[in-house]
């Protein structure tokens, strides 16, 4: 049953990577640049909620602390977009990408100066013991994060397929300038947009956070969620999270297979072959425009 | 009692570029007006500065006796005022339904959008057969059916075409006008009708105006502009008798 232990263990990785990559692909799809800090607001709404949670700060309960941190990063998401991402508009997609590295290492900094640069670990009730299916024992914190994520997946697929809004960020991503002339407010569908991969990222962060110990340089995974996203073709939202469920698996079975340092390549040698064999990712949506 | 649109000596940039050069236009409540002109005229352009897309530089634009040039695009739309653009730009990934919607995003009275919804099915039939079909997958024919059905969603004071008639076989074409001079004559709904098929937009129009890079040289009643001979020769390709066809080339253009 090693087998399955693995296989959740890694679902449970991928769907941290997945959250990661659907903010990459959300971001993307809206203004069509890469936000290279999406890591890191992953890694930030980690230690928001750590510092309300843990007893050692501010020792809120989990339940109302979480929720905190999840606004707490939308808002940042939001006031990000208002006041600084507006204000490329027009400019080249590099501009905007080198903007959000240098961001991704101001939160960085931030959280060194703040929280420092030991590991610290959630004190989150979501990870507390094992589970025990059919003669499994398998993590609480890995089964956890493999609910929410497909809860969270689920309510989103709802929340873009019939609310207003959702039906909004979707016409604004697939072609901006019809947006505008359905009188849609494009600006503010975007900073929304901005402000639900913030809330995306807080989710990612927490259940990370829950399962293992993070740090300032946590957001380094993003790396491999952005891998995540080519692979599921960039531009779609399933294909996002599938491409950080398929790294996520291929991980701890490489790792027990593969020889050691051989294994911590193999999420970019598949990337390099989805490259090569399917360049627009393996759920490409790609519809040639009729005349 | 003024016009329902009335442009006054409007002029649009992109960047150093200027597309319109002092435009004035007016239309009617329930008048279908055309405006004709050759590739780069301007056409396009002067929609988009009515429909916000673009700000002007000069000039006015006033709706229903109200100056709306420069404002944003979402607050001209929920005046009434709707662009269905140059080269249909549906939603691709978004079903017919969706898009439909979408046409009413400013709107929020269900009971109407209900009703709206069922009036452009009874349009256009084949868009309530394709409801659920994602729109990038309509033939080209569906999509411009598509952009004007999701245009009339908005409930338009009037409705600003650009194009409809391109790409599209003549058949299709004459189906297409038939259901815009319906949705005149039933609906109510006033046009602004971009054309480069002269013959179709002055068969349909009740006035037209032509332009040329980026002025306004012509403007009559189509019947008019439909019996003129510069229309005829530069738009319509009438042929005159083969033993003047060389000296046609001499010919000036009236309006020069
Ligand atoms: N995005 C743009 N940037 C720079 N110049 C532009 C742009 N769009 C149009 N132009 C220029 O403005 C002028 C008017 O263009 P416009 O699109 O309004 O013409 P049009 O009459 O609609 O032509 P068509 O019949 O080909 O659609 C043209 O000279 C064109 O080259
Ligand atoms: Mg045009």
């Amino acid at each position: 049953m090693e087998f399955l232990q693995l296989f959740v263990s890694g679902l449970a990785n991928g769907s941290v990577y997945g959250l990661i990559a659907l903010g990459f692909v959300l971001i993307y799809k809206a203004t069509e640049s890469v936000n290279f800090a999406q890591g890191d607001f992953m890694m930030f709404g980690a230690f928001i909620a750590l510092w309300l949670t843990n007893t050692e700060y501010m020792g809120l309960p989990f339940w109302i602390a979480a929720p905190m941190a999840m606004a707490a990063m939308g808002l940042l998401g939001y006031l990000l977009d208002v006041t600084i991402i507006r204000r490329m508009f027009g400019q080249s997609q590099t501009a905007v990408v080198i903007l959000t590295i240098a961001l991704g290492f101001v939160i960085r900094f931030f959280a060194g100066v703040f929280w420092g640069h030991e590991p610290q670990t959630l004190q989150s009730p979501l990870a507390v013991g094992d589970v025990t299916i059919g003669g499994v024992v398998l993590g609480m914190a890995d089964v956890t994060i493999i609910v929410v994520t497909a809860l969270l997946t689920f309510s989103l697929f709802q929340f873009f397929k019939h609310t207003k809004l959702g039906l909004a960020m979707q016409a604004a991503s697939q072609n901006q300038m019809a947006a505008y002339y359905m009188g849609i407010p494009v600006k503010r569908v975007q900073g929304f947009i901005w402000a639900l991969s913030g809330v995306v990222a807080a989710v990612a962060g927490i259940l990370f956070a829950s399962k293992g110990a993070i740090d300032p340089n946590a957001g380094m995974l993003g790396i491999k969620a952005f891998a995540a996203a080519v692979i599921g073709g960039f531009g779609s939202l399933p294909g996002a999270l599938v491409g950080g469920l398929i790294i996520g698996v291929i991980e701890p079975f490489a790792a027990r297979y593969l020889p050691a340092g051989y294994s911590q390549m193999a999420p970019y040698v598949l990337l390099l072959l989805v490259l090569v064999f399917r360049p627009h990712g393996l759920f490409s949506q790609v519809r040639t425009k009729k005349v | 009692m003024g016009h329902l649109l009335e442009i006054r000596n409007l002029e649009s940039y992109y960047g150093p570029i200027m597309a319109i050069r002092g435009i004035s236009l007016t239309v009617e409540k329930g008048q279908i007006v055309t405006v004709l002109g050759a590739n780069g005229a301007g056409k396009s352009t002067l929609l988009k500065t009515i429909s916000g897309i673009m700000d002007p530089e000069k000039g006015q634009v006033i709706f229903d006796g109200e100056e709306i040039q420069g404002l944003e695009p979402h607050v001209i739309v929920k005046k009434g005022i709707v662009h269905v653009p140059e080269g249909r730009e549906v939603f691709p990934l978004l079903t017919v339904n969706e898009n439909l919607s979408l046409g009413a995003y400013t709107r929020n009275d269900k009971a109407g959008i209900a009703r709206d919804r069922e009036m452009v099915f009874e349009y256009f039939p084949i868009l309530a057969e394709r409801r659920n079909q994602e729109a990038g997958t309509l033939s080209g024919g569906q999509q411009q059916m598509l952009a004007i059905g999701r245009g009339l969603m908005l409930r338009p004071k009037i409705m600003l075409l650009d194009e409809p008639s391109l790409g599209l076989s003549p058949l299709l074409i004459q189906q297409i006008f038939g259901i815009l001079e319906r949705l005149n004559k039933d609906e109510g709904v006033t046009m602004v009708l971009v054309e480069q098929n002269a013959r179709v937009a002055l068969n349909l129009a009740d006035a037209g105006y032509v332009m040329e890079v980026g002025r306004m040289v012509m403007n009559d009643t189509a019947e008019n502009l439909a019996a003129s001979e510069d229309i005829q020769s530069f738009y319509l390709g009438i042929q005159e008798d083969s033993q003047r066809s060389e000296r046609r080339w001499k010919r000036r253009k009236t309006w020069r």
